[in-house]
């Protein structure tokens, strides 16, 4: 009798700390969470207050009792957010579209053709993902100015559209193709550009929509390129064209218009991400990093 | 067999072709130009071959200042931002409702874009004369007294700047500790559980040891990640970080590259040669270190 009170309480004082537990850790993942939500609601919450009630507030309130569409309008009106959307689209599209045809070529000769020093040129490739950004920008810098490149489009597109590690990546997933079907399409009398299209890519396309998306990604949020080969704001991407909205755009007190401004420019990617939210996250964990 | 080769190479020649232009090239050029003296971005002449463009640049009061931003950045965001990433992420694998709703939260600033909600940062740190903002009514709460967070001291400036290199580089870190932590076979646990380990042990004895490769993993990205922060500054105190007094190494570099401080593709060259030099010494000491203390498996 007493080893069952003994074992009650036991199992009761085990319990207490189960659950002590459970809500310390709930506690503290909410708290995160709430300061990751945080800003986005205040962008949002602030992109629909007016102008006037916004600069009247002193204290600022934590919601708007009469929300308003004005400052949508004012940034798509009075500063020329919808070209900066337009201009970062047809970034984003050519890149990633120029750079999907030039890796899968290239992936595929990796893993399926064989060519005398394929090996050495693949260890070349990989030793280029060593080499900092920062390092070869100085000479494409140079290299588009005296090309008379600058404010272009095929400026701001052309340094970009490789990517070692996509390479690698895709590479890597060609190779799990089974030979036997090479050989089947080769005995059938198929060309390899042909077995490439039909079979490989239809057969990789998860990693290719990855790679896609991660692509489209890095295009949108890019800044150091774009602001170093534009000076003409009609080239300008969004990144770019945040910046001068702040700096000289609404002037400097309207941040409600500003704020708009942001909640465009975030929103396309967060859908995107919410779609494709699994693909983009196995994606990233494989080898994305912030930069 | 010729042919085969051929045709091999067709399909190779566009990556080797931009590959060669944008990178290969670049990574030759960048140090001729660095050794290149009163080097004429106009007219494409120099005067001499040396070290002087290495010596200015590291005389330069400028570049000292944003290599002590950078360093103090590094030092204070890769030991906070990895802990805190494993405190999350420690959280959550051990829930099970509402898991992927955190997780999902907790992915949401690597989707952003860095400018765009740089300027919500700005707009919640910033003393204005309409308004204390936000962040100052908090600290108000607590009796603390309005800091101008993006004008005004060194320490407040540091502090936001940190903060929100924190909270982008977070998602990628709880991302990858997730799932090293899922990865730790049950049956450790369980032969523990056995032996009536108490947490803290399992937690340093078990589970610390077998992600420790991942740990490092983030410790190194982290710290090349860091060393090279740059937009998240101009996200909060505008182009002209120099004026700010929080300039970054890669912010240096650009600056002397273009804008209203540019034309000098030379200093450029150099300061961005400084600082591979210092990531790539960083880079190897943690190795060494890592070879004592990761546990592979």
């Amino acid at each position: 009798m007493e080893k069952q009170l003994e074992y009650n309480k036991i199992q009761k004082s085990a319990k207490l700390h189960r659950t002590l537990r459970n809500i310390v850790t709930y506690a503290l993942l909410t708290f995160w969470a709430l300061v990751v939500l945080f800003p986005f609601y205040w962008m949002l919450l602030t992109s629909v207050k007016s102008y006037s009630s916004y600069n009247a507030e002193y204290i600022p309130s934590f919601f708007t009792l009469s929300p308003t569409l004005q400052n949508y309008k004012d940034a798509f009106t009075s500063v020329p957010l919808g070209k900066y959307l337009g201009n970062t689209v047809i970034f984003a599209v050519v890149t990633t579209a120029v750079m999907v045809v030039v890796i899968t070529l290239s992936a595929f000769a990796f893993a399926r053709l064989k060519f005398r020093g394929r090996s050495l040129v693949f260890t070349l490739f990989l030793s280029l993902m060593m080499i900092p950004n920062e390092l070869v920008v100085i000479t494409n810098f140079v290299t588009i100015t005296n090309m008379d490149l600058r404010n272009t489009f095929t400026g701001l597109i052309l340094p970009s559209v490789t990517s070692v590690f996509y390479i690698y990546l895709l590479k890597e997933n060609f190779e799990q193709v089974p030979d036997e079907l090479y050989r089947a399409a080769k005995v059938d009398g198929t060309s390899d550009l042909k077995y490439l299209c039909k079979v490989l890519i239809p057969i990789c396309r998860p990693t290719l929509i990855t790679i896609i998306i991660l692509k489209i990604i890095e295009c949108w949020n890019s800044y150091v390129w774009p602001r170093l080969i534009t000076d003409d704001p009609n080239y300008y991407l969004v990144s770019n064209g945040i910046q001068e909205i702040r700096e000289n755009g609404f002037g400097r007190e309207n941040i409600p218009a500003m704020m708009a401004a942001v909640v465009v420019i975030s929103v396309p990617l967060i859908v995107l991400f919410l779609i494709f939210r699994k693909k983009i996250m196995a994606g990233v964990a494989r080898g994305g990093t912030k930069g | 067999m010729e042919k085969k080769n051929l045709k091999a190479w067709l399909y190779l020649l566009p990556a080797l072709l931009f590959l060669g232009a944008f990178m290969v090239y670049p990574l030759i050029d960048v140090f001729i130009y660095s050794f290149e003296e009163g080097y004429n971005f106009a007219s494409q002449t120099y005067s001499g071959v040396g070290i002087y463009n290495y010596s200015y640049v590291l005389h330069d009061p400028y570049f000292l200042q944003a290599v002590k931003n950078t360093f103090l950045l590094v030092i204070i965001t890769v030991p906070l931002s990895t802990g805190l990433a494993l405190l999350i992420s420690v959280g959550l694998s051990s829930i099970k409702p509402l898991k992927e709703l955190y997780q999902t939260i907790y992915f949401l600033p690597y989707v952003t874009n860095t400018l765009a909600v740089g300027l919500v940062f700005m707009v919640l740190f910033k003393k204005t004369p309409y308004t204390d903002g936000l962040v100052n009514l908090f600290l108000s709460w607590f009796g603390a007294g309005p800091v101008d967070f993006i004008d005004g001291p060194y320490w407040a400036k540091m502090f936001v700047l940190c903060f929100y290199t924190i909270w982008i580089v977070l998602p990628f870190k709880i991302l990858i500790l997730t799932s090293a932590l899922a990865s730790v076979k049950e049956d450790y646990y369980k032969a523990a559980k056995v032996d009536g380990t108490s947490r803290l042990r399992i937690f340093t004895k078990i589970t610390l040891p077998m992600i420790s490769p991942m740990i490092f993993y983030l410790v190194i990205t982290g710290f090349i990640g860091a060393f090279k922060a740059y937009s998240d500054s101009v996200a909060l105190f505008g182009t002209d970080l120099n004026a700010a007094g929080m300039n970054t190494i890669v912010g240096y570099v650009y600056d002397m590259l273009y804008g209203d401080s540019g034309g000098y593709p030379s200093y450029a060259s150099a300061a961005a040669i400084i600082l591979f030099a210092i990531v790539l010494t960083i880079t190897c000491i943690n190795l060494l270190v890592s070879r004592k203390h990761v546990h592979y498996e």
